[in-house]
């Protein structure tokens, strides 16, 4: 078997202030994969993205990213393999021009020059947004702001692209065009999301999360089948959506 | 433009002369640029508070005095407001004709050129960057203020508009949080990257100092002639 592009073994972590979030959380990512987090809001689930990004270390377990464990020496590393694209693009999108923002990453980890240059027209291109390049982000609209986060991410070439909550605050017309964009993406990919179609659309497979511990792990069709499954874990099909009548990709 | 302002402000006040070229020099930059006058003249709105100012010198310096139209000025006064109207009017006219060519990344991009400390034009960066988002938030807790009927305008009901500010403030803070978040999970590690490496061409740096240099030139030979 490959090596997995993403390994979380046993992986436990409280708050400072004791507050247990995550319990013996197991699981592994192929190459090409595209995985779905399910779950109720407060499960743990934007606490576990962030230690795929070594931004929070475990108190127990490990995660290791393309084989390389994330440990305080190789946190640098970790964080260019692991592209994390955040909920709300205004936190991502920083910089004065979007350029300069997909520039930033890559700038990091000391690409310059016509590489840097290459990277940032290569991932723009990738999310359809090199049009917008020299504008200032916050003239952008929500939609175009989340593609842009993606880009910002790609520039870095990671193992794996997380995204939290892609879909949030879309329009049915934006949500859409970036489903489109994320399935050309050519790249292992694990997604939090609350929108079910979403996660149906995009991802072969899913894992549910509730109370800080993975409860269920398999193709995305039969989780979102399980009636008994899903109602323990608060998660709801939108009305008259029934995953069984649509037809796989 | 900051050189050509401090020559503007070297120049003698005696020397009538020199202002009209600085006059020339940056009505062409004007024109060049093609600004539309009412544009310009609804900026120099600015000016106002001094030109009031400038108008009442004469009448309250000291000093000697000579009369115009009739009334009895002092001459100190006359040089102190003419020497703020020309200064200041040449001043802030070169003001907008920057700000009104050069989209402010050009003006950060720019100063990062000119070698200025990158934590500077950072902290510049983003507060152009989250002007609109902060003040998006604001907008809409006045919003909800309102729809809730609370509608502050007096001094006396300054402690919902004081709660607010601090929503605001701790808003703002734990936005700063998150992006810190972001930027480390792109590889930040406390030292802004070098993002452009274009150098400037001789070309720019000619023309960027044609204007000033022609203005200090025309300064120091009315402080010659002074």
């Amino acid at each position: 078997m490959s090596v997995p592009a993403l390994e979380v073994r046993n992986l436990s972590f409280g708050y400072p202030d004791g507050t247990p979030v995550l319990h013996a959380v197991d699981f592994h990512v192929h190459p090409g994969e595209r995985v779905a987090l399910l779950g109720p809001n407060g499960a743990g689930k934007t606490t576990l993205v962030l230690h795929l990004n070594a931004i929070f270390q475990p108190s127990a377990g490990s995660v290791t990213v393309a084989g390389l464990p994330a440990t305080d020496e190789n946190v640098h590393e970790i964080r260019r393999r692991t592209g994390l694209v955040f909920q709300d693009p205004d936190d991502q999108l920083f910089m004065p021009t979007v350029r300069q923002d997909v520039a930033f990453g890559p700038a990091n980890f000391g690409v310059t020059g016509p590489e840097l240059d290459d990277r940032v027209r290569d991932a723009l291109q990738a999310v359809g947004m090199l049009d917008v390049a020299d504008r200032p982000p916050h003239h952008l609209s929500l939609g175009q702001r989340r593609r842009v986060a993606v880009a910002t991410v790609l520039a870095m070439q990671p193992e794996i692209l997380v995204l939290d909550e892609p879909s949030s605050n879309l329009d049915p017309a934006s949500r859409h065009e970036l489903a489109h964009i994320l399935e050309a993406l050519d790249i292992t990919m694990f997604m939090v999301t609350h929108d079910l179609p979403y996660a149906l659309e995009l991802c072969e497979r899913s894992l549910v999360m509730n109370n800080g511990r993975i409860v269920a792990d398999g193709p995305t069709s039969v989780i979102l089948g399980d009636r008994e499954l899903m109602r323990a874990n608060r998660l709801e099909l939108p009305y008259g959506f029934d995953p069984s009548l649509v037809q796989p990709h | 433009m900051l050189l050509y302002v401090l020559a503007v402000v070297a120049t003698p006040r005696e020397a009538f002369w020199a202002f009209g070229v600085h006059a020339v020099l940056v009505g062409g930059a004007v024109a060049v640029a093609r600004i539309p006058a009412g544009f310009l003249l609804r900026r120099l709105l600015v000016l106002i508070p001094f030109v009031l100012f400038a108008v009442f010198l004469p009448f309250f310096g000291g000093g000697a005095r000579t009369d115009v139209l009739g009334l009895s000025v002092s001459v100190e006064g006359l040089w102190g407001a003419w020497t703020i109207l020309a200064k200041a009017t040449l001043g802030v006219t070169a003001s907008i004709v920057m700000a009104a060519t050069t989209e402010v990344p050009d003006i950060l991009l720019g100063l990062d050129r000119l070698r200025a400390p990158r934590l500077i034009t950072a902290i510049a960066g983003f507060m152009v960057r989250y002007l609109d988002v902060v003040l998006g938030e604001m907008h809409r807790m006045r919003i909800a203020m309102l729809s809730r009927g609370y509608d502050p305008r007096w001094i006396w009901q300054g402690r919902a508009l004081a709660t607010s500010a601090g929503a605001l403030f701790i808003r703002s803070y734990e936005r700063g949080e998150r992006v810190y978040q972001a930027m480390v999970a792109r590889g930040y590690e406390g030292q802004m990257p070098v993002l452009s490496s274009v150098p400037t061409r001789s070309g720019s740096w000619v023309r960027a100092l044609a204007i000033p240099s022609i203005a200090w030139a025309v300064a120091v030979a009315a402080m010659l002639a002074a």
